[in-house]
This record gives C-alpha cells, sequence and structure tokens, in this order.
C-alpha cells in the first residue's frame, strides 16, 4: 500500500507539481498498479544475471576528434528564454 | 489509391504509367478530404512533400531513380524529429517544438527518395495502446469510426489503412507497432533491436525502442526495413552486422521451417475469434509445408508486470530532460526547481504522468532492487525461454493481441489499457524481431493479426513466412471504406 506521504516524496523526485486531487487520484492508480506489479516478487530469481538490454554490448568508442555540430543558433533556436548564447533560467545562487 | 502498394506506386512510376507528383497531390486530396474523419495527421507536410515528389518525377523522367522507395508517399509518427517541421510526440510540452535536425531513419527515407506526406497522431510520448492519449485529438480507427486504431502509433496505422499515406513508420516499444497494425488490418514489423538507429527518435524507454514500418503487405514492409536498417556511429546500441536484401530474399517459402505455437499465448482473456483465426493460420502455415509444434514460454505471464516496472523506469529518466530549460514549454516558477514542477505538471498529461511516477518510485532509494533490479532478473528469465524454443524451432506463431479494437473509452483503467500488451512485450524484451500479418476478421468486420516471432537479426525468415502466409490468403484484398 502506497501512502500519500510516498506519493509526495515521489513526485518532487520527479518534479512533478501535482495539486492535491492530482496526488490522491495518483496514489489510487498507483496503488492498483503496484498490487499488480507485486506479483513479480514471488519469482524465484536467485542467482539469475539482470538484462539491461535486448543485444549484447560492449563500449562503444571512436577517436575523439573534431567533427561538424549543430551551430549555436539552431541549438539554441527553441530556448523558451534565451540571452545571447545562454539559456537563461531562473537565479539559483543568491547575491 | 486505396489499398495501391509502395512496390505497385513505384512500378508504375518506372513504366511512366503514374506521375509521382501526381500521386502525392493524390494523397494529400485524400487527406485533406478524410482526414477529418480519421485524425491520423498532427501535421501535414504539403510543400515538402510537393517538391520531393517533383524532385522525384525528375528523376523518373531521366531514368535514374534513387532506388525501391522514390517517390513513395509515407508517413512519419510524431515521435521521429524532423529538421525545420514541428515535432510534438503527442504532448504539449513540445507543442511547439521544431527540430534543428533529422533523425537519421529520416535521413535515409529522404536518401531513398521517399515522400514524407507528414506527422502523424500518436499516444503522448509513445506511451499508450488507443493513441487516446495524444494530447491534441484522438485517431479513429478507418475500420469502425467508433473504434481505436490501437497505439501508440496509432496514427501511422490508420494513415496506412486508410488510404491517407502508402506506408508509414512507428516506433515499437512494448508493442505499439504491431498491435495498431492488428488492430487496423496492416502488417507491422518489429525489427531486432538495433537493426535500426534510434537516433532522432525521441526516447522513452532506450532498452526496448524501436523504429518499426507499417504497409500494405510484406513486400513494402521488407522495402521499407531495407531503406533504414543499418549501423549508425550516432547510435551506440545499432549494431554492425550486413543488411541483407530483404525483398530479395521474401521467395522460398516455409517449407521445411519448424514453426513453434506457445501454449501460454492461448490462455484466458483471448478472444474466441481471434483464437480461432490466428489457429486457422497456423494451419495454412503447416499446408504450406512447415513444420508446427507447441512450444511453452511460462513466463508469458510476468511479462505485463515487469514492463511496467522497466519502461516506466527508463522513461522517468529519459522524459527528465524536459525541465523547461532547453526546449519545450516553460512555466515560469520562482526557482529553477518549482520551474521544472509547474512546467512538467502543465505540459505532461495523466497518462506520461503516472509513467513518471511508477518508474520515479521503483527507482527510488529502498525499492530499486525489489523493482527494477528484479524485473531486470525477470527479463533474463523471458530471454532464456526465447532461446530455449529457438533451439528447437525457426519462428514462433501466436495472436498479436488478446482482443479486437474496443471502442474510444472503454479501457479507462489504466491496467486493463496495458493488459492489451500481453502478447507483444515479450520480443519487445528480447529485442527479438517480430511481426503482425493480416490473419481475418471477427464478425463485426474488425482485423485480426498473427504474430510471428523469430530469432535475433533473423528479419529475413520472418518475412519469408509472413509473405507466404500473406500470398495464400485473401485478408490484404479488404480494405475499409471511407467514404
Amino acid at each position: 500500500m502506497i501512502s500519500r506521504e510516498d506519493v509526495e516524496h515521489v513526485a518532487r523526485l520527479a518534479r512533478l507539481a501535482l495539486d492535491g486531487a492530482e496526488l490522491e487520484r495518483m496514489r489510487e492508480q498507483l496503488d492498483g498498479i503496484l498490487a499488480y506489479i507485486d506479483t513479480l516478487r514471488g519469482l524465484d530469481t536467485a542467482g539469475v544475471e539482470p538484462t539491461s538490454h535486448a543485444v549484447p554490448l560492449v563500449n562503444v568508442m571512436r577517436e575523439d576528434e573534431r567533427r561538424p555540430c549543430l551551430s549555436q543558433d539552431d541549438a539554441l533556436a527553441n530556448a523558451p528564454d534565451r540571452h545571447d548564447a545562454f539559456f537563461r533560467v531562473p537565479r539559483i545562487i543568491e547575491d | 489509391m486505396l489499398g495501391t502498394t509502395i512496390h505497385e506506386l513505384t512500378t508504375a512510376f518506372a513504366r511512366g504509367e503514374r506521375s509521382p507528383v501526381a500521386t502525392a497531390e493524390a494523397y494529400l486530396a485524400r487527406i485533406e478530404a478524410l482526414d477529418a474523419k480519421v485524425g491520423a495527421y498532427l501535421t501535414v507536410m504539403r510543400d515538402e512533400a510537393l517538391a520531393a515528389a517533383r524532385d522525384a518525377e525528375a528523376r523518373y523522367r531521366a531514368g535514374r531513380p534513387l532506388g525501391p522507395l522514390d517517390g513513395a508517399p509515407i508517413a512519419l509518427k510524431d515521435v521521429f524529429c524532423t529538421r525545420g517541421v514541428r515535432t510534438t510526440c503527442g504532448s504539449r510540452i513540445l507543442e511547439r517544438f521544431v527540430p534543428p535536425y533529422d533523425a537519421t531513419m529520416v535521413t535515409r527515407l529522404r536518401t531513398a527518395g521517399a515522400i514524407l506526406l507528414g506527422k502523424t497522431n500518436m499516444d503522448e510520448f509513445a506511451m499508450g495502446s488507443s493513441t487516446e492519449h495524444s494530447a491534441f485529438h484522438v485517431t479513429r480507427n478507418p475500420w469502425d469510426l467508433g473504434r481505436v486504431p490501437g497505439g501508440s502509433s496509432g496514427g501511422s496505422a490508420a494513415a496506412v489503412a486508410g488510404g491517407l499515406a502508402a506506408g508509414a513508420f512507428g516506433t515499437d516499444t512494448g508493442g505499439s507497432v504491431r498491435q495498431p497494425a492488428a488492430f487496423c488490418g496492416v502488417v507491422g514489423l518489429k525489427p531486432t533491436y538495433g537493426r535500426v538507429s534510434r537516433y532522432g527518435l525521441i526516447a522513452f524507454a532506450s532498452s526496448l525502442d524501436h523504429v518499426a514500418p507499417f504497409a500494405l503487405d510484406v513486400v513494402d514492409t521488407a522495402r521499407l526495413l531495407g531503406a533504414v536498417a543499418g549501423h549508425d556511429p550516432l547510435d551506440a546500441t545499432s549494431v554492425s552486422v550486413p543488411v541483407p536484401d530483404y525483398e530479395a530474399e521474401l521467395a522460398g517459402g516455409v517449407k521445411g521451417l519448424r514453426i513453434g505455437v506457445p501454449d501460454e499465448y492461448f490462455g484466458t482473456g483471448l478472444d474466441p475469434e481471434i483464437e480461432r483465426a490466428v489457429r486457422a493460420a497456423i494451419e495454412v502455415l503447416r499446408d504450406l509445408g512447415a513444420t508446427i509444434e507447441r512450444v511453452s514460454l511460462p513466463t508469458t505471464e510476468h511479462g505485463v508486470a515487469t514492463y511496467y516496472i522497466v519502461a516506466p523506469a527508463e522513461a522517468s529518466s529519459n522524459l527528465a530532460r524536459y525541465d523547461g530549460v532547453k526546449y519545450g514549454l516553460r512555466v515560469p516558477g520562482k526557482d529553477l526547481i518549482d520551474m521544472a514542477g509547474r512546467t512538467r505538471a502543465a505540459g505532461f498529461g495523466a497518462e506520461v504522468k503516472r509513467r513518471i511516477m511508477l518508474g520515479t518510485y521503483a527507482l527510488s532509494a529502498g525499492y530499486h532492487d525489489a523493482y527494477y533490479g528484479q524485473a531486470q532478473k525477470v527479463r533474463t528469465l523471458v530471454r532464456r525461454e526465447f532461446e530455449a524454443a529457438f533451439a528447437r524451432v525457426d519462428l514462433l506463431a501466436a495472436p498479436t493481441t488478446p482482443g479486437v479494437a474496443f471502442p474510444h473509452g472503454a479501457k479507462a483503467d489504466p491496467l486493463a489499457m496495458y493488459m492489451n500488451d500481453v502478447y507483444t512485450i515479450p520480443a519487445s524484451m528480447t529485442g527479438l524481431p517480430a511481426v503482425s500479418v493480416p490473419c481475418g476478421f471477427s464478425a463485426a468486420g474488425l482485423p485480426i493479426g498473427l504474430q510471428l516471432i523469430g530469432r535475433a537479426l533473423d528479419e529475413v525468415t520472418l518475412l519469408r513466412a509472413a509473405h507466404a502466409y500473406e500470398q495464400a490468403t485473401p485478408w490484404r484484398r479488404r480494405r475499409p471504406d471511407l467514404g
């Protein structure tokens, strides 16, 4: 059973500013989904290696050399708030 | 136009019997006349499409087409980045996002001469099985406008089924191409993980996302796969192995092929009409010379639960980038964290929020091992079962979905919606190639899909069997009537 406090904590971690009604609806729905997902916990997986990817992967390396890339204007074209060559955000560090 | 395949179109282009420009115009006119009913498209690329069609026409006139897709009118799910063309991913948070680059698969389609007609509707961030979770509008199934086309690539499936594109691409993470293909009576192929580059595809669950084509028949499917397959240095998970000529390999039939039928795909919850159609399809494959045997994949019943840990966990991490800073929606806040929280609350729909919450919970301190760790181990069990099955058989045959297309609003409960993916999820989690081919209709006239699952990187055998089945049956000739 997931508590209201758990849901509020997870919403903070996930950076989702949910209102009271949304938090309650989320709690109910997550409760139902987690109850279903919890069936997995009974499965014996002792000694089983985890699979993180569908195909076996090794590190893919390349030479570290200069290549063409997006222009500064292209990279900033979708910025909600741009100042010169920067993304502008609310002040983080106090004076 | 309705029911005309890409290979028929390009053959006619080469013979001078059809004009690529007139063909593109005809599709655009059909979209203008009929898409208000279907809702397949979010953005129609009229000017770009006509310009590309004029170039294709000039190449055919000069007797030098670029290849087997030159002039083919194709639709793209709005999850693929298209340079200069708005790409929303079905979300308010990207409503005004205009990518500064093309996805690798888009570059390859352009290079092959394909005509991009537009961007199609989808469940927001590809999370859903009905296309009802689009932030913009619902898409209707061309076979019955009161029903969903499936999802999350429902716009692309409906476009092909309704003759609003000759072929299309979607993405398949837990079944998002095979399931809408089954619901809309078209072919949908999820290639092997790594076969097609994911570069420029807006990420949902990176270990599960696959670029996947829709087509009216298997020849077109092979052609579309061939155009986008192959290694890409921009996607570290794309595999560096040769790409066969899929179309040239289609002939050969299924004689001597061993096909396994997994018991667990015919259990409780399967619509009897679908069971009948799929079992009849398996008999057709037997009559064509395949050997049929029963196999068992006992962990199938745990697939949905496993998927709904792994996919949301990866999504919660991938979608952390939508914070109002670099692109997309921004809702002002008193500080950076407040701004991100408000932006995400306003920009994401209910299903996306649910999955982000679920994934964040499954990865959070104290729960990580019990949920995410356990799910990854179950993923190994699923993989081992498939390996054991493929030691005995060459292909698996099963239903694509437990039911036919359902009415809009019928699956308001999230879990009921998730259960739709029960037969498609295992091939997603194992990365195995799988195709849905039309195998009949319900009494109410709704399409049914046969799913074939193959060995890793063996799309050749998969497509060959699908082609043999399709050629032996009449289903592809029946098309919906949109007026």
